[in-house]
């Protein structure tokens, strides 16, 4: 307690100094994202330091721990368990925190079928921009006591607010999984995914690798739930699209490249290039992106799209306008060398039909939390 | 159920009036002639929602019929800085809805189109006042529905749901309105038009549709929902179980979920509910039994079939002393039946009921339950407990006689003190029917002053001049002191400023 709260002290300190003198600081768990969002100088707020799984009852189906806990030891800790974060966060490296996962708020294969991080969070403990020690929500899975303000917090990156512990939500492992792989044009994958997740068939994950151009390409496919209804949905599934079975150690080691994005599509990303991720609604079908490298990756049936191409605002301009007039939206994820690092990063509010006036709105939240802006990095616009 | 047995009283009735006067002439023009009421007789219907404890006349009702109207509507009321209560189906138990005196009641029940249903992208765009059911009920030919499905939900409008954040008996696989909603189109207090979240799995900037989900139509007037429509499963089976100890029945709960399985639906009643719908409808329940669990599975009969042996097994090895399954979809039904009118049966045993709605982590039910038992000795009156045991939400009936002053104010004060067990033991005080005015003092038990400042600071971001049901959900300051006060001198009425006879 003493431990925890010394730690908690110095934050408070930290922040209540940053305040005074108007200098942002950035917060930084693991640092094994800090190349996601825009880029900033300020000073760093060091979450490691306050670490540890503070509550975990299997059970209750709910895991609580500090921030600076390495995600991989929450894993580790709900394995033993046999239950799992369910959107599959990505780590990027191995020294990935948990409330750097929240603060990003990104997810893996899983997300289509499971929901996002914040579908997750159940409750928050923080340090707002006046130092103060708050609590919202809690450690139960129906609780509609006051505004939901913990599941404002994944995605966040760190400008809302500093994440001291939060109780997240967690599944049993499901009881059987399969991984099945076809050779499928992108129009044909996208229609047969869409039609697959609207019936009761134990689809859990998705990813098509090919051509931007057209043709066929790779489409892996992982099915999850009871044994009985894998095995039934097996020869149903892969007698539609002529699928092949992949050895289930070849397939954990195919998702988790995808998630940690190791696969070679990702990789090597030339200095002048952007990795722009898209994401778009079920109804989009192929897009044709001018001057795109031929490799792009789609998941979570279509819905994302990893595409890489020049880093310039003019392409991330048109990039940004196709998926806007799809209803989606696009980021700059990852930069090559050589791109400008103070472009922006993400699509902003003012860019969409309909969220110019959700701007204020935003502003006005975020200096409700933290008047002095203290945590106005602008690392999330 | 509950007898009218408060009426805030007006402030000054000749300002009323002439406030009254001001509202309808400023919104005549912009509305048919029906869609306006403002004489007694017309919105005496409006006075109070579900939670029909709690009334107040308001200065008028407005039932706009387009977006456009809502949008003018708040335009007016911004301009007058006439504060303006949301309302949807008033099924709400938690006087969410309930009317200001000085206040606006905005009706959406008459934006009830279903706009587009869309089968490939399992979506469906309805208006506020569409019915929770209708929704499923218009994509069953395409094997799909709407999954959160709370008891109301024959009557509760999907505009609703979303400022409650509604559950249902099948959220612990299903999830909350929360997850199954993806795009929300609403009207802020100024009259600008907004869309939270989107078609895309997520959407630009801090995620506001989260925070808009159960926000008890403060923060914005819902004008529109995009909702996720899921795969109608093949089929779904449940088991009955008896238990003869109420712990070892809430042990079985958490053994179920330790191992691994999710249930689509996991609901528990005590003995006296048993007996209680029993009488009812007839369903053949175990009488005896301590605790009755209602376990279901549901998928493809490959998985169910599983499962259900799988479920079996753990509720066996939890010390179940009977275990029937369901052979066929009538008898699954007639199994859930009890369940699903424990409301009706209680209205059977005593003139009024009174629902609560804590939510506590799944290992505390059998101690709370214990806890509940001294409180009917310490009130002098009887509780049915209902619950969906496996997301440890709890529905306490507090059976009493309203037209006994003194029994009605002994039953709230039964609820609060559930209420506090329910924060105590690490819980919440509502799981899924909102704060409204009924738990507002409770708000002051959960949460410390920092927490209840940044409530008012959320609130404000949206509605700065705090016109959008102002009165409900987050305390004030001076309200939790005067609370405070109260329970320490002990015996006190909540909400003093109500007349009660």
């Amino acid at each position: 307690m003493n431990h925890s709260n010394s730690h908690i002290n110095a934050f408070r300190e930290q922040i209540l100094n940053a305040a005074k003198t108007k200098v942002p600081l950035s917060i930084e768990g693991g640092a094994t994202k800090s190349w996601y969002g825009n880029p900033n100088n300020h000073a760093k707020l060091e979450t490691r330091a306050y670490s540890g799984i503070l509550e975990y009852q299997p059970e209750e189906l709910v895991i609580t721990a500090c921030a600076g806990t390495p995600l991989k030891e929450i894993e580790v800790a709900l394995a033993e368990k046999n239950q799992v974060l369910a959107f599959e966060p990505p780590h990027f490296s191995e020294n990935a925190t948990f409330g750097g996962a929240i603060a990003a708020g990104l997810a893996g294969p899983g997300r289509i079928t499971v929901g996002n991080f914040r579908d997750f969070v159940l409750g928050a403990r923080i340090l707002d921009g006046k130092g103060q020690d708050l609590s919202f929500g809690g450690k139960v899975m129906k609780n509609v006591a006051g505004y939901d303000v913990s599941r404002l917090l994944p995605g966040s990156l760190g400008t809302l607010a500093l994440l001291l512990e939060a109780s997240v939500k967690v599944l049993p492992k499901p009881a059987a999984t399969a991984t099945l792989r076809c050779q499928i044009s992108q129009e044909k994958a996208l229609k047969v995914l869409n039609e697959w997740a609207g019936q009761p068939l134990p689809l859990s994950a998705s990813c098509w690798i090919g051509s931007s151009k057209g043709g066929d390409g790779e489409l892996t496919f992982r099915l999850a739930g009871a044994a009985a209804a894998v095995k039934a949905a097996i020869p149903l599934m892969s007698s539609l699209v002529m699928a092949t079975e992949v050895d289930s150690e070849v397939a954990e080691h195919f998702w988790n490249d995808l998630r940690e994005q190791n696969l070679s599509a990702f990789a090597n990303l030339d200095a002048d290039k952007t990795l722009y991720r898209l994401a778009l609604p079920a109804a989009c079908g192929p897009l044709h992106i001018t001057g795109a490298d031929d490799e792009i990756i789609l998941e979570w049936h279509g819905q994302q799209r990893w595409i890489r191409a020049s880093g310039d605002e003019a392409t991330f301009k048109s990039i940004k306008a196709l998926a806007n007039s799809h209803d989606g939206h696009a980021t700059r994820f990852r930069q090559g060398a050589n791109v400008d690092p103070s472009y922006q990063r993400f699509t902003l509010l003012s860019e969409q039909a309909h969220s110019q006036a959700l701007e204020a709105v935003q502003e006005r939240l975020r200096s409700s939390f933290d008047p002095a802006g203290v945590f106005a990095t602008k690392r999330l616009p | 159920m509950i007898p009218m047995n408060m009426v805030t009283p007006p402030p000054e009735l000749a300002a009323i009036s002439a406030l009254q006067s001001k509202l309808v002439a400023a919104l005549h023009p912009i509305l048919p002639e029906h869609a306006l009421l403002w004489e007694p007789e017309d919105t005496i219907p409006y006075e109070c929602d579900g939670l029909a404890a709690y009334r107040r006349m308001p200065l008028a009702v407005a039932l706009p019929e387009t977006e456009e109207q809502v949008a003018q509507i708040l335009k007016i009321c911004y301009a007058m800085q006439i504060p303006v209560v949301p309302r949807g189906s008033g099924t709400g138990l938690s006087g969410g809805a309930m009317p200001l005196s000085q206040g606006l009641v905005l009706s959406l029940a008459k934006l009830k189109k279903i706009i587009s249903i869309d089968s490939f992208t399992r979506t469906a765009v309805v208006q506020p006042g569409v019915r929770n059911l209708a929704i499923s009920e218009a994509v069953a030919h395409l094997g799909l529905y709407y999954a959160p499905d709370p008891s109301s939900q024959i009557a509760c409008s999907i505009g609703g749901n979303v400022n409650e954040n509604s559950g249902g008996v099948h959220c612990l696989k299903y999830g909350l309105t929360l997850h199954n909603v993806l795009r929300v189109r609403g009207i802020l207090m100024n009259g600008e038009i907004v869309e939270f979240g989107g078609l895309a799995p997520d959407a630009p900037g801090l995620d506001l549709l989260a925070i808009m989900m159960g926000s008890e139509g403060m923060l914005a007037v819902v004008t529109e929902v995009t909702v996720k429509l899921v795969a109608k499963p093949k089929l779904a089976r449940v088991i009955m179980a008896s238990f003869d100890d109420i712990e070892k029945g809430g042990n079985a709960v958490a053994a179920i979920i330790a191992a691994g399985i999710i249930p689509a639906g996991l609901e528990m009643m005590d003995k006296a509910t048993t007996r209680a719908v029993e009488e009812f409808v007839h369903a053949g329940y175990d009488l005896e039994a301590e605790a009755i669990l209602l376990c279901e599975s549901d998928g493809t009969p490959e998985e169910v079939a599983e499962e259900i042996e799988r479920m079996t097994k753990v509720l066996e090895q939890a010390g179940a002393t009977g275990i029937q399954i369901s052979k066929d979809e009538a008898e699954r039904l007639k199994f859930w039946s009890g369940r699903k009118n424990a409301f009706p049966a209680a209205g059977r045993l005593a003139a009024d009921y009174y629902c609560m709605d804590g939510t506590i982590p799944r290992r505390h039910i059998a101690s709370l339950l214990k806890r509940i038992q001294g409180m009917e000795k310490k009130y002098g009156l009887g509780c049915l407990n209902v619950f969906h045991a496996g997301d440890g939400n709890m529905h306490p009936l507090i059976l009493f006689n309203g037209a006994d002053q003194d029994e009605w104010h002994r039953a709230e004060e039964f609820g609060t003190e559930i209420l506090e067990a329910c924060v105590e033991l690490g819980g919440t005080i509502t799981g899924e029917h909102g704060v409204g005015i009924e738990k507002i003092n409770s708000m002051c038990v959960q949460f410390g002053e920092g927490e209840r400042e940044s409530f008012w600071g959320v609130k404000s971001a949206f509605d700065p001049e705090k016109l959008l049901n102002p009165d409900k959900a987050i305390p004030t300051l001076s309200r939790c002191a005067e609370y405070g006060r109260m329970r320490i001198s002990g015996g006190q009425l909540p909400h003093p400023e109500l007349e009660r006879f």
